[in-house]
């Protein structure tokens, strides 16, 4: 299921303002790579730019290459939607369709595929999600009660299993805890180590203890100054960038030096 | 020693919670206003009850028509109810439509330009409507009609024969439903213009197209608004006069064939065309039409809120 993502020399651009500048990363399938560094630095621009997300703000566009498993992700003909199916996101605020029990919310992405399937199989399929976000012994029997009757922690699980019903190649989440309590965090945390033996996961985090929990890799994003472009500073298996970064810029910031 | 005692004047705990006085003066007057309502729509409807009594007690002979009052009104309730359903069927999916341009699909200039235009709709005099309908709309309509009976007159509401003026009951509810498409139009636009970014991404990030998105995010969580605007649009065309009086000449029956040249009149436009040459019961007899009218408005409104709050629980809002 899962595959690689591969930026070779990306610039992300809104109008012609260059948000992120020159990022080369390479993303490995079935693991959890950390996106760190400090407000504005563009890795949620980047993250979003995965997806083409970005694309929702008008003049959004990118320079370079993005690829997944070796697909030119910008390559001319290639659907936004179509990207978006294969490459599921988590935002930062839980965001299940209110109008939509929990039921319809966990299938909402299989009735965008036009996938008919029958009520069994649709059963099992909305078990397997919640299951897989570690939902379902909760809501099990309130499956027809609207998703925005649960708990904050409870409605971005919910938002976990939407995106992976459709089984997601990539899974992107920005800064998914920064609405929950540390209980719910946890929850949320323990979530992704599983999930990462089926998928590929990006995660955008403030919190760097969150990020030297849950990621096999941690890349840090800095910006000279406002108006500057963000660029990626280092990418590194985690416990180096949080014990023996190259940069000094990494090592400032995992230890809380700024500047 | 006590320190406290160097106040000189000691503050007995009040019981009362503190209020400012601007606080008092905002509650009352929001209360004042809010009574005031009540008691406006109170008088209206002791008004019309008061003065439509001689009608439900005067014996047939005596009311316009010469048979009783059932006889008389129930042909103009048909009438209103229909030129206003005909209306709001026309004009709801037209104004949704148009509101979605506006907000999901047309560049920014245009979408603020047409924004004006149909706020400009509104602000058109029903005569001129009227005017409309009855110079451009009726004549214009005429081959429509006509191929409307030639390939679907079995279908009862086109079987004709056509009114060879084109003032039928098919004109009046096009002429209604464009008056009330701009009040539709506004009310939908700006319920979808509050979706809320975060449901809209939720759909795109799942690879919602457009319209998907639009069936997913924006079209449940209008769908009060879109309510709410077809209700509003309704109270017009069940309360709308000129227009139907200019193009109408009621003629007292109830059928459901909308191109021939015999028409239910509606009840405003009833009032309007005989309040001027009436005297007495007949008097007594439009004011309780307009009781009808009344309560069928209040019915449409209630339905209108026990529809929105039915899925209350889904709206969004909690």
């Amino acid at each position: 299921m899962s595959k690689a993502v591969h930026a070779k020399n990306l610039n992300i651009y809104y109008g012609s303002f260059l948000a992120v500048e020159g990022v080369d990363i390479e993303i490995k399938p079935k693991t959890v790579t950390a996106l760190i560094g400090p407000s504005g630095c563009g890795k949620s621009t980047f993250l979003r730019s995965i997806n083409r997300m970005h694309e929702v703000i008008p003049g959004a566009r990118v320079e370079g290459s993005l690829t997944l498993d070796g697909k030119e992700l910008y390559g001319p003909g290639v659907d936004p939607v179509g990207v978006r199916r294969q490459i599921g996101m988590v935002f930062q605020r839980p965001n299940p369709f209110p109008t939509m029990s929990i039921y319809e919310n966990v299938i909402a992405g299989q009735k965008l595929n036009n996938k008919r399937a029958g009520k069994k199989a649709t059963d099992e399929l909305v078990e397997r999600s919640l299951r897989g976000a570690n939902l379902w012994n909760e809501v099990k029997d309130r499956l027809d009660k609207p998703g925005s009757g649960l708990s904050g922690g409870q409605q971005q699980r919910l938002c976990i299993a939407r995106a992976i019903a459709v089984q997601p190649d990539v899974l992107l989440m920005d800064e998914p805890c920064s609405a929950l309590d540390p209980i719910s965090t946890l929850a949320i945390e323990d979530l992704i180590n599983e999930l990462k033996t089926d998928y590929t996961i990006v995660i955008v985090t403030h919190n760097m203890q969150q990020a030297a929990r849950v990621s096999d890799f941690t890349g840090f994003f800095n910006i000279e100054g406002t108006g500057k472009p963000g660029h990626l500073v280092e990418m590194d298996e985690t416990k180096t960038i949080f014990s023996q970064p190259k940069q000094k810029a990494t090592e400032d910031y995992v230890s809380g030096r700024f500047g | 020693m006590s320190a406290p005692t160097t106040t000189p004047t000691t503050v007995t705990p009040s019981t009362r919670p503190v209020r400012q006085l601007g606080d008092r003066i905002f509650a009352g007057s929001a209360t004042g206003a809010g009574v005031l309502i009540l008691i406006v729509l109170a008088g209206v409807a002791v008004f019309l009850i008061a003065q439509a009594i001689p009608a439900f007690t005067a014996s047939p002979e005596e009311l316009p028509g010469g048979r009783n009052l059932a006889v008389y009104i129930g042909p103009l309730v048909f009438g209103t109810l229909l030129s206003a359903l005909i209306a709001l069927v026309i004009a709801t999916p037209l104004a949704v439509c148009v509101a979605l341009f506006i907000t999901h699909y047309a560049p920014r200039r245009l979408a603020q330009g047409l924004g004006y235009v149909v706020d400009l709709l509104a602000a058109v005099p029903s005569i001129v409507y009227g005017l409309w309908g009855v110079a451009v709309l009726a004549p214009a309509s005429l081959p429509f009609m006509t191929w409307l009976q030639d390939y679907l007159g079995w279908i009862p509401l086109f079987a004709g024969p056509v009114s060879a003026t084109g003032r039928t009951m098919l004109v009046v509810g096009v002429t209604l439903a464009v008056m009330i498409l701009p009040i539709i139009t506004a009310v939908s636009r700006e319920v979808f213009l509050q979706t809320p970014k975060l449901h809209e991404e939720a759909a795109l990030a799942l690879g919602a197209t457009r319209w998907e998105m639009i069936r997913m995010a924006v079209l449940p969580f209008g769908r009060s608004g879109i309510i709410s605007g077809a209700m509003l649009g309704l109270g017009r065309a069940l309360g709308e006069t000129m227009a139907v009086a200019i193009i109408l000449s009621g003629s007292g029956i109830i059928t459901f064939n909308l191109i021939s040249s015999s028409n239910p009149s509606s009840i405003a436009a009833n009032i309007a065309l005989q309040f001027p040459d009436s005297t007495g019961v007949a008097v007594n007899t439009l004011i309780a039409s307009g009781l009808v009218l009344f309560v069928i408005t209040l019915l449409v409104n209630s339905i209108a809120r026990w529809i929105i709050n039915r899925r209350r629980e889904f709206s969004g809002a909690n």
